[in-house]
């Protein structure tokens, strides 16, 4: 690890200037991904400001028909909150995979979807179950957040504050682990609202994604069956060592249609 | 035997220490005033070096040395070379290129060291490193074990002109092929046993200090054993053996590749001695995977002929073992006469054709990993015979039940010269489907069905060696208060040897189990003839040498004894710990007590209470550790993934000291068996050479609920017939079995598809692609 200057700010105005002021600084959520980049000195920031002191930024709320996570709660407390499965299961489902039972308590759900890892969990929920990123600044649609690899619509200076979640009639998460990382290789959201479904997929593509042609068949039918025959172009999904391209695509329909059916 | 005796489930005395983190490891140990090391390692698979620049390096605040390899070879460093010897059947040597410590002309291995870097503080040297410039000429690379013996090749060391080692042959195939060809069943089987990072949980380290005075190195650093390390050194750094102590802590892990020299711990203790100041290297997680010796490694392509009742006739088998860029201690030895010696395992194959290419590649040198040949030996045997069953239609134990060595053979002389005192491994298997309940699979597999999932169950039968060298000494002393400590010449990491060895001193001399205190690991003190802890060697090795030890102490006792009561020695009993003379008695403590008062010893007696034993076996003295495993899994058709749901283990390692240990020791060996099959692959790109899978994030260990229960047996009624405590190995048994047994589990639950075999690790796009391929070859 190299030397930075390290901030514990206790005020989000102090981190914007901090922020500023500093050459080339990184702010420290969970630290899950930052932490070993740095020990491996594959990153060396100028300086690193933990947000761990910021006031508002944990806890979970219900306001109207959204939830509302700020965005330094771990995955364990939402894996755990009674609020968050009373209002969508999917979403605790989800968090109570992430990672391993270290990973869940200390990485949190701003961290994970500001670094938009295309093998995270998270993404796959902000844009099954059509989120809304909360910011210092602004409020980000879900579709216009996730650009490109390790890439967002984040500007510098901007900061994820809370993720608000509308409440699907039913959604369902699953996930095809990573042997050695637990991330996942493929992992599909399902999720039917009033007016229409919305389905993701992370792990497979170079971000997560939705869809289109699947969504609109659950549209019409929230059945396994709707989407019987429909498939996704392996040349658009990430082949590695782990899993081929071709294989992606098969597992990605294969866990839709089992998600689909837990909850149809 | 008393509640801590022989044969007693006593609980490790070491576990509350090392589970406490009361351990001691040699990252433990710091100097005032050391020096940390980091290694500038090659980035390319195959490079030529042009020039070495270490002025950046140098200019890092805290950088104080940067040595390369020229530096230490002007100071004396020589070049590391395999101590193994072949030939081909003409009679031409076996090729062993000379691997430098740290090489500055050419680099043949991503990973590979090539400048040391001393430094302050560890972040120092890091940094140092870092920025040590080096003009490489990359060059084209070979990574790939099958293509590396091909004729047109591309050759890693021209010099030799080839990647092919040495063919060793044990015989000519002739007589092998006319039978095979004769024969009115055949199978031929092409088998990849993957190549694995070994990982033990404590990365490497090494400590070195200088003492000038008296021109003696200090070495720590986690071995298998102290004695081998110190020679091997030695021999590396120039200088006598005497003047390098060599000090083993706690070891997180060998696996065998701990008892290895290594670059990097030679260039510590080079530099200790060279700038006169103590140095310290500890090796970080990326470095295991780039640097630790690898596992495994092998492609297999084996004939067999049958007869028409399913008899085998004869076998042909030829192995490329990937050794990696040099010689590791014993990589190329490994298929011949290491643990693939074991070869045709537990099977009565008179006829036998057995062909070896070692090939050297552009990869981290392969050596000894848990089983070390017979695990690779025992996948061969087992995939073949399940090919076998098939095509003779026979079912898979009724084939091993016609081929097995039968009990009436015992002792029986294999082809490759090993002698088997032992072993009823038809009944062995017989009692294992029983445990397994394998006639009862069908409706077990019934039920699975109904829930989408196809069910298979697998069976192996395995035969493994065990003993490494053939010496060992131990030292059982008792000190002027009646205290017992043994002095070990094997090397306990992780084994549990601190409490099997003070089981036997209870039980042969009756010193109370809590009032043995145990030595290792220090070549000051460790037995001249000690030699350390692999090959499942330490219970028939170090547990002979330490009865004999025992056996010497109450002889020597009963003069003491008689003298002190007065009586004839001829006529003095010894049992739990009293030496006796009609009613009066006395304690072997206080003969301890009394031999150490010169006034109270009877004449010709030397003074103490001290015996060691120089155990030495006939070399082919092995013995043959043998058992049953069978594996029954659930497979998701739809993705390809797997689940254990049933593991039964059946092992014959003759007399159990403490099955408590022993199960442990077969979980373990199931567990890195399992990973094998299921999980790891150490992977490198085709085209650049770089490991792939470098890191716990890509390279799958397996884990707790990979594994289902498993229900270890063991059976005692064929002791080892070679030793005086009819013990067998139990270390690798696990490795042996849990392979084929796994593999054949899958495949049988994947008989509705008709695939006949998948090669290691399954994960589940390759079971995928295999139902698929099988499907479309139906469809076709």
């Amino acid at each position: 690890m190299q030397p930075f200057n390290y901030h514990r700010p206790t005020e989000l105005a102090d981190v914007v200037k901090i922020l500023a002021n500093s050459e080339d600084p990184k702010l420290l959520a969970g630290g899950m991904t930052l932490l070993p980049t740095l020990k491996q000195r594959l990153a060396a920031p100028s300086d690193l400001i933990d947000l761990s002191r910021i006031p508002n930024l944990q806890g979970i709320c219900e306001d109207k028909n959204e939830i509302i996570i700020g965005a330094m709660t771990c995955h364990a407390d939402v894996a755990a909150s009674d609020m968050v499965r009373a209002f969508c299961p999917a979403l605790a489902d989800l968090a109570g995979q992430i990672g391993d039972p270290a990973v869940r308590h200390r990485g949190t759900i701003g961290g994970s979807v500001a670094n938009a890892d295309p093998a995270a969990d998270y993404p796959a929920a902000v844009l099954g179950l059509n989120a809304t990123i909360e910011t210092n600044q602004r409020r980000i649609k879900n579709d216009d957040f996730f650009t490109g690899l390790f890439e967002t619509a984040l500007e510098p200076g901007e900061i994820i504050t809370a993720l608000r979640f509308p409440r699907p009639k039913r959604a369902q998460y699953q996930k095809f682990r990573h042997p050695a990382s637990g991330y996942a290789v493929v992992g599909v959201m399902v999720a039917q609202f009033d007016a229409k479904a919305r389905m993701a997929i992370t792990g497979a593509g170079p971000n997560a994604f939705r869809p289109h042609a699947f969504e609109e068949a659950l549209t019409g039918s929230f059945t396994a069956k709707a989407i019987e025959g429909l498939t996704l172009d392996p040349d658009e999904l990430l082949s590695d060592m782990h899993a081929s391209a071709a294989y992606r695509a098969h597992v990605a329909l294969v866990l839709a249609k089992r998600a689909i059916g837990l909850i149809s | 035997m008393g509640q801590y005796g022989i044969g007693q489930p006593v609980r490790r005395k070491e576990d509350v220490r090392l589970l406490t983190g009361k351990g001691r490891y040699t990252d433990d140990i710091h100097f005032d005033g050391q020096l940390w090391a980091a290694f500038f390692r090659s980035p390319h698979a195959h490079a030529k070096i042009k020039s070495i620049d270490s002025a950046a390096a140098l200019s890092v605040a805290g950088v104080r040395h940067v040595f390369t390899g020229e530096d230490m070879r002007k100071g004396g460093m020589k070049p590391l070379v395999a101590d193994i010897n072949f030939t081909d059947r003409k009679g031409n040597k076996m090729y062993k290129p000379v691997r430098h410590i740290l090489p500055s002309d050419r680099a043949c291995y991503v990973g590979e060291p090539l400048v040391m870097v001393l430094a302050d503080s560890a972040e120092a040297a890091r940094a140092g490193a870092e920025l040590i410039e080096i003009d490489f000429e990359t060059l084209p690379n070979i990574t790939s074990t099958a293509k590396a013996a091909e004729p047109d090749a591309y050759v890693l060391h021209p010099e030799h002109g080839s990647n092919i080692a040495v063919h060793w042959e044990n015989s000519a195939p002739d007589e092998v092929d006319a039978l095979i060809a004769q024969a009115p069943h055949k199978v031929k089987i092409h088998l990849v046993n993957n190549r694995l990072i070994v990982a033990p949980m404590e990365p490497r380290c090494a400590v070195a200090t200088y003492d000038a005075k008296e021109d003696v190195i200090t070495l720590y650093s986690p071995t298998q054993g102290v004695r081998p390390a110190q020679a091997g050194f030695a021999g590396l750094l120039g200088i006598d053996k005497k003047k390098l102590r060599v000090i083993s802590l706690d070891v997180g892990g060998g696996f065998g590749i701990r008892s290895k020299r290594y670059p990097e711990t030679a260039a510590v203790a080079w530099a200790a001695k060279h700038i006169n100041q103590p140095v310290k290297w500890r090796g970080d997680r990326s470095e295991t995977f780039v640097s630790d010796h690898h596992g495994r490694d092998q492609v297999n392509d084996a004939v067999m002929g049958l007869d028409k009742n399913g008899r085998v006739i004869a076998l042909r088998l030829e192995t490329i073992v990937n050794v990696g860029a040099y010689s590791g201690d014993n990589g190329p030895r490994l298929p011949i006469d290491g643990g693939g010696r074991i070869i045709p395992c537990g099977y009565d194959i008179e006829k036998f054709y057995f062909s070896v290419k070692p090939v050297y590649t552009n990869t981290v040198p392969t050596d000894t990993y848990r089983g070390a040949g017979r695990p690779e030996a025992n996948y061969i045997m087992e995939r073949l015979m399940d090919a076998a069953a098939e095509e003779c239609g026979l079912t898979r134990d009724e084939i091993r039940r016609r081929n097995l060595i039968p009990l009436s053979k015992m002792p029986y002389r294999t082809q490759m010269n090993f002698v088997y005192d032992s072993g009823d491994f038809i009944g062995t298997m017989d009692k294992t489907l029983e445990l397994a309940d394998w006639k009862g699979f069908a409706s077990r597999r019934k039920e699975t069905e109904k829930r989408g999932k196809l069910r298979g169950i697998g069976l192996a039968s395995f035969v493994e060696q065990a003993g490494g060298r053939p010496t060992e000494e131990m030292r059982v002393k008792f000190d002027e208060n009646g205290k017992a400590t043994v002095f070990s010449g094997t090397f306990s990491h992780g084994q549990g040897h601190e409490t099997v060895y003070a089981q036997m001193v209870n039980d042969y001399l009756g010193v109370p189990f809590d009032q043995i205190d145990f030595v290792q690991g220090d070549t000051d003190t460790t037995p001249p003839g000690g030699v350390g802890t692999f090959g499942s060697r330490s219970s028939m090795m170090g547990g002979v040498a330490i009865k004999r030890s025992c056996g010497q102490i109450i002889m020597k006792g009963k003069k003491i004894a008689a003298h002190l009561l007065q009586a004839d020695p001829a006529a003095v009993t010894f049992e739990n710990g009293l030496f006796r003379v009609g009613v009066s008695s006395i304690s072997i403590q206080d003969v301890a007590r009394a031999a150490s008062d010169p006034a109270k010893l009877p004449e010709g007696v030397t003074p103490g209470l001290d015996e060691s034993n120089l155990f030495e076996r006939e070399p082919d003295l092995n013995n043959f550790p043998n058992g049953c495993h069978i594996c029954e899994v659930e497979v998701d058709p739809e993705l390809g993934t797997i689940e254990i749901v049933k593991y039964t283990a059946l092992d014959d390692c003759g007399v159990v000291l403490n099955p408590l240990i022993v199960h442990g020791q077969v979980y373990g060996g199931v567990a890195q068996g399992i990973g094998q099959a299921l999980t790891e692959d150490a992977i490198y790109d085709a085209e650049s050479g770089q490991l792939l899978a470098g890191s716990f994030m890509d390279y799958g260990m397996p884990r707790a609920h990979h594994l289902s229960m498993i229900e270890a047996h063991f059976t005692d009624d064929q002791p080892c017939k070679t030793n005086d405590l009819g013990v067998k190995g139990a270390g690798e048994a696990g490795a042996c079995g849990a392979p084929p047994a796994f593999v054949s589990a899958v495949c049988d639950a994947l008989t509705p598809y008709g695939v006949k075999h998948i090669d290691m690790p399954l994960t589940p796009e390759r079971v995928w692609t295999a139902i698929q391929q099988a499907k479309a070859h139906k469809a076709a």
